[in-house]
């Protein structure tokens, strides 16, 4: 009997938390299909427009913000991979002096105030005329994905026996063969989800774009703020494109569920 | 034959007696992400040096001034509000959200049929950028089309304004920081909680420990490296937030939620004067540096200690 009763409580305990999670998530949904004529009476009994989203890709602005993020967002992480699986590899596998001082290094990244690598590069970037375009946004964003990726690469490489490598060598394959052919398919899943794991980071970012981009490149996240800002605000309309640019990341999440856990604490805890 | 091939190969992996351009290999791979990221130092470097310049986007000039602007800095009570509002913030929001996600945590670990489903949906809040989540709580609590509002007047109080009141705004950003992170802290820790031995518990069980007992002697230590990774990135990311506080308040009202980020926003982007914003940022750098190097040590005694070390 007072088993039952402490588990209805933590049952209700449970819900009233998923309320608070999820609820805005759900009103949100709601919101994108109201007219706004409805908007003003908070019931749930109304007709469902299309309206919204209609309005929303009937110009390219929209789409066009959303590219944007795609070019910079995919770009930040086609490098971080080009470059950062081998830093990974080396971090793990050889020994060599000031190795982990070199992690730690590319650790330490991740904690830097992203205001305090914003405010000299403001002045670099326009010295250097990479303010406001693609090269110099996915060039900082590396600030967020490369030692992300570097970091949990490094444990799923740690895993890998080094016999297995030498094995493969004993049977004639040249080092580089043998990092392509053996290597790289068994680190694959780390690989995908460190690699989604890190789109999600430079995919929500705002304070980059908002000051290291301005007219030409604008990310879903500071459009969706200057539209807030605006004085006509159509709260459908912005449900909706909260909605659109929040759905890729969701999805994203679910796909990496697995790895999430090794990935958000940057592989320092094996999930 | 080949045992000796391959003695000769890891002797080649673990002695000195190999060739220079193998031994130079992890340089040469670590090179590009390690010109990448010094092209990343630079700006620390430049923010050290402007922080002792008069520095300032209105004057194409400048001029060493030493230490003036971070002695005005360590002198002016706004730098010392900020500090109080920041280390409130990020203290408030990392014990908050530590304490409901371990909570959530070991609700969600029970075998049934609501924790099963809600374990993945929980995590939504997390992966939505906290500007955007910002948003979404702005459309909640509205004054003209928010529903929370509207419930609050239905319950008869009308004058709760959320954000645009300093009463309110602090506890406003923190209901939006808990429900944007709170997942996060409940993901390692229930990770942590899946990973336990099932044998210790059994035991306790049997001897009759009290559920307190058993988790205070049993559970806590043993997912303590979890936890104290949790609390390290919670702590380290909302000493620096900016997204949520910026989107909702841009520091307000008043002074309310000035924290150093969003001081040293303010005197760069408003008042333009980038050699008196940089000692704020660097300041809370070198903090944040020492903090996370503290707290990394005792999660390896905790290691340590988990493993029964």
């Amino acid at each position: 009997m007072k088993k039952k009763m402490i588990a209805i409580l933590q049952n209700i305990a449970l819900l009233l938390y998923a309320f608070y999670a999820i609820f805005p998530l759900v009103w949100l949904l709601i919101l994108s299909f109201k007219h706004d004529s409805d908007m003003f009476n908070t019931t749930f009994i109304f007709t469902p427009t299309l309206e919204n989203y209609r309005a929303l890709f009937s110009d390219g602005e929209y789409i066009g913000y959303f590219l944007d993020n795609i070019i910079v967002s995919f770009g930040a992480i086609a490098l971080s991979i080009v470059v950062g699986v081998p830093a990974a590899y080396a971090l793990a596998r050889f020994d060599f002096k000031g190795r982990d001082g070199i992690a730690f290094t590319f650790l330490s990244f991740r904690f830097a105030p992203e205001i305090l690598v914003v405010l000299p590069l403001f002045l670099l970037y326009q010295e250097l005329g990479l303010y406001d375009t693609y090269v110099g946004l996915i060039w900082v964003f590396q600030v967020l994905s490369l030692p992300l990726l570097i970091w949990i690469l490094r444990g799923y490489f740690e895993d890998i026996p080094v016999e297995v490598e030498n094995a493969a060598r004993l049977d004639g394959y040249s080092w580089w063969q043998v990092f392509i052919k053996i290597v790289m398919p068994l680190i694959r899943p780390g690989l995908v989800a460190s690699a989604l794991l890190s789109l999600i980071f430079v995919w929500n970012n705002f304070t980059f774009s908002l000051l290291l981009a301005g007219q030409d490149v604008t990310t879903t996240t500071v459009a969706m703020l200057q539209y807030v800002a605006s004085d006509t605000v159509h709260y459908g309309q912005m449900a909706g494109a909260v909605l659109i640019a929040s759905l890729p990341i969701i999805i994203l999440a679910l796909s990496i569920q697995k790895h999430l856990v090794r990935g958000l604490s940057m592989g320092s805890v094996k999930g | 034959m080949a045992t000796e091939a391959y003695e000769k190969l890891e002797e080649e992996q673990l002695t000195n007696k190999v060739p220079l351009k193998i031994k130079m290999r992890p340089f040469i791979i670590l090179g590009p992400a390690f010109l990448l990221t010094v092209g990343i130092l630079i700006p620390f470097a430049m923010a050290i040096y402007f922080s002792v310049t008069n520095y300032s986007f209105k004057y194409p000039d400048y001029v060493f001034v030493g230490l003036e602007n971070w002695i005005s800095m360590f002198t002016s009570a706004d730098f010392w509000q900020s500090v109080g509002v920041t280390l409130t913030y990020a203290g408030v929001a990392t014990l908050i959200e530590t304490l409901l996600g371990i909570g959530i945590a070991i609700l969600l670990n029970r075998e049934n049929f609501l924790s099963r489903s809600l374990r993945i949906v929980l995590i939504f809040p997390l992966v939505i950028a906290p500007v955007i989540a910002t948003i979404i709580w702005q459309l909640m609590t509205n004054n003209s089309v928010g529903i929370y509002s509207d419930w609050l007047r239905q319950l008869g109080i009308t004058n709760f304004n959320w954000g645009a009141d300093p009463s309110t705004a602090l506890f406003t950003v923190l209901i939006i920081d808990a429900w944007v992170f709170t997942p996060f802290v409940t993901i390692l820790v229930l990770a942590g909680l899946r990973s336990l031995p099932k044998a210790p518990f059994e035991s306790a069980m049997i001897d009759g420990g009290s559920a307190w007992f058993t988790f205070k002697n049993l559970t806590l230590p043993m997912i303590m490296p979890m936890l104290i990774i949790a609390i390290l990135f919670r702590l380290m990311l909302s000493l620096q937030m900016f997204d949520i506080i910026f989107a909702l308040t841009r520091g307000g009202p008043g002074d309310t939620l000035m924290t150093l980020p969003l001081t040293a926003y303010t005197e760069a982007f408003t008042y333009k004067e980038l050699g008196v914003s940089l000692p704020f940022m660097l300041i809370l750098w070198v903090f944040v540096y020492f903090l996370s190097h503290f707290i990394v040590k005792y999660w390896t005694y905790t290691q340590n200690k988990a493993s029964g070390k």
